[in-house]
């Protein structure tokens, strides 16, 4: 199998080795080592956050190129959702998304339009009697993935329910393999997206055994593509066919205001995130039927791959949600059945922050940390390429790391003079 | 007065401390997240890091919104958790009625924050597998409360 672990990577050439990227990350994924920056993969939830605060654009995401389209008979375009509020008011979106044929696409699907069908499944799970509360949101694949490293109790709480971009590849390959008659494995289909944690999960799926999307697009890579060729569109087909609240699951709150929910709770930016699940762990939020959490200040609209400024583009949704129908025909759908939608595999929590296997060993293995903490100095500073004085400590117990890195210490050594067996 | 609870830090692997303020609501919580994560280090079961999550949650809250300021101790053995909460007064006049589902005491300022469902000691109880109260009126309120691995 394919060592595929997460869609974010640093291009070491580009690192400067500063440490803005090391104190932003959530899940303290990243190490300074000898000037250049690492991901602990292990620990990456793919929330792009790094990306987005790299000054020397070090970080980014593992994504296919147009190049892919080469190795299949027929391809699809699934347009991320927030691709809607890429384009200014003035463009016609569903002229945009036609622009993906001259891209070389043969098919095009609106993935909004698949938001508006997992809409009508997700509020019957959310209006049903007896139902987890809150039921948790699927969409955000990074919220998933903190979910399944920090609060494992709420796994039992997510909804379960494949997201709109897989929804949209299994309809449009049934569509085509009925319109063409070709082989499933002649036909390629590629999401173009805002999002590395999205990559991710087509790549090394939570929920579903396999993904039926090939490939992944980064929407800036096409952004100016299309802004280029935008007079040249040839409008061929209505590709556009969601509501506007299809459109509106590209930002925060679109999905309980698509649901019509009234006690939801809908939070963007991973911090934010972080301390609402916090709440919900403790049992606090159990009125709440619906919670949607996006790892992106915004929502996807603010996604790490998108080329328009985060609020001037959830502006757009807004308006575009306004303007589009309200509800639309779900017949283009053909027959599906809830459980075609649902979750097949189970999710397991991610323990990556376990010291040991062993109890004794691991609670061992924490005093030590502890006792190493108290020898330094405790202004996170970072230059010792840890993002806290704890995580160093913890990096000199795991062996990944030893009390010499801390420069701060030695450079003070008679005031921090403390023995290693205290 | 002797004090029937004493603690036993030296059976313990780790104790953490953790200073309580009154009325600091911003602060309220952290003991709580700060002693998840190093249970999630320690690799102990979700479920059992829920239930001291929600004890020190409860504890906290209760230092912060109806004392004088305190400290909460959680202590690591081999066999078991511990968790205590001492403050500085001013006590609990009826522990039996404290105890009491649904029984609170707490003011406007703190109902409109959303305590003050007289849940958090019942609550408390429910979680561990050993739970003491000490409190009188005009004296500190100590609690222990124990689960076992
Ligand atoms: N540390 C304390 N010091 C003094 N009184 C306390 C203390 N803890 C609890 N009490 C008293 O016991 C009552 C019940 O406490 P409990 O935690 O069960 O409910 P609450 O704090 O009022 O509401 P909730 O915990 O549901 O938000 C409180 O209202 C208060 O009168
Ligand atoms: S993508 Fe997010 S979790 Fe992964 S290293 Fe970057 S900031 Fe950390
Ligand atoms: S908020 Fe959206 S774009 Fe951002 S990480 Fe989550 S799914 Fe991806
Ligand atoms: S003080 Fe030392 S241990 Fe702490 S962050 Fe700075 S270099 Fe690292
Ligand atoms: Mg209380």
């Amino acid at each position: 199998m394919e060592k595929f672990l997460h869609s974010v990577i640093l291009e070491r050439d580009y690192c400067n080795g500063c440490t803005y990227c090391l104190d932003r990350c959530p899940t303290q994924a990243i190490r300074v080592r000898d000037g250049k920056a690492e991901i602990m993969t292990e620990r990456c939830i793919d929330c792009g956050m790094c990306i987005k605060v790299c000054p020397y654009h070090a970080k980014g995401a593992q994504s296919d190129s147009l190049e892919m389209l080469k190795k299949f008979k027929y391809n699809v375009a699934l347009p991320a959702i927030s691709i809607y509020g890429q384009f200014g008011l003035e463009y016609d979106m569903n002229k945009v998304l036609n622009g993906f044929y001259q891209l070389g696409f043969d098919f095009v699907f609106d993935v909004a339009y698949a938001a508006d069908l997992i809409t009508q499944i997700q509020k019957k799970r959310v209006e049903e009697e007896g139902h987890v509360k809150p039921l948790i949101s699927v969409y955000c694949p990074a919220v998933i993935r903190l979910i399944q490293m920090r609060f494992p109790t709420l796994i039992d709480h997510i909804s379960q329910l494949e997201s709109p971009s897989e929804v949209a590849a299994r309809i449009a390959r049934k569509k085509i393999e009925e319109m063409t008659g070709l082989a499933q494995e002649d036909i390629g289909v590629f999401y173009l997206t805002e999002c590395p944690a999205k990559i991710t999960s087509i790549r090394k799926p939570i929920g579903i055994e396999k993904s039926q999307i090939n490939g992944a697009i980064s929407l800036e890579a096409i952004y100016t593509k299309i802004l280029r060729m935008y007079d040249d569109i040839e409008v061929v087909q209505q590709i556009s066919k969601c509501s506007g609240k299809g459109i509106g699951w590209g930002m925060v709150g679109g999905q309980s205001y698509a649901m019509g929910a009234e006690d939801y709770l809908a939070v963007d930016g991973i911090d934010e995130v972080i301390k609402v699940l916090e709440q919900l762990e403790l049992g606090k939020l159990n009125d709440i039927d619906f919670f949607e959490g996006y790892a992106c200040v915004t929502g996807c609209v603010g996604g790490p791959l998108n080329p328009e400024n985060p609020f001037i583009a959830k502006g757009r949704i807004r308006r575009l949600s306004a303007k589009y129908p309200q509800e639309v025909s779900m017949e283009a759908f053909g027959e599906i059945t809830e459980d075609m939608l649902e979750w097949d595999e189970e999710i397991e929590p991610l323990p990556v922050m376990k010291l040991d296997a062993d109890f004794k060993t691991a609670l061992e293995k924490l005093s030590r940390i502890e006792a190493l903490y108290h020898m330094l100095p405790g202004i996170d500073c970072g230059a010792c390429g840890a993002p806290t004085c704890r995580a160093l400590a913890e990096d000199i117990v795991m062996g990944r790391a030893t009390l010499a890195d801390c420069v701060v210490r030695k450079n003070n050594e008679r005031k921090y003079n403390l023995s290693e067996e205290r | 007065m002797s004090k029937a609870l004493e603690m036993d830090r030296a059976s313990a692997v780790m104790a953490y401390d953790y200073d309580v303020m009154k009325e600091d609501f911003a602060h309220a919580g952290s003991a709580s997240s700060d002693i998840k994560k190093k249970c999630r280090e320690i690799g102990l079961d979700k479920e059992i890091i829920r239930r001291i999550a929600v004890m020190t949650y409860e504890a906290e809250i209760n230092i912060v919104i109806h004392s004088e300021g305190g400290v909460i101790t959680v202590m690591l053995m081999s066999d078991r958790i511990e968790i205590w909460a001492v403050d500085k007064g001013p006590g609990i006049e009826d522990v039996e009625l404290a105890m009491t589902a649904g029984y609170s005491t707490a003011k406007t300022s703190a109902r409109e924050m959303g305590f003050g469902a007289g849940m958090g000691l019942p609550n408390m109880k429910k979680c561990c597998d050993e739970f003491v109260i000490e409190s009188a009126k005009g004296e500190s309120t100590r609690i222990k409360m124990v689960i076992r691995l």
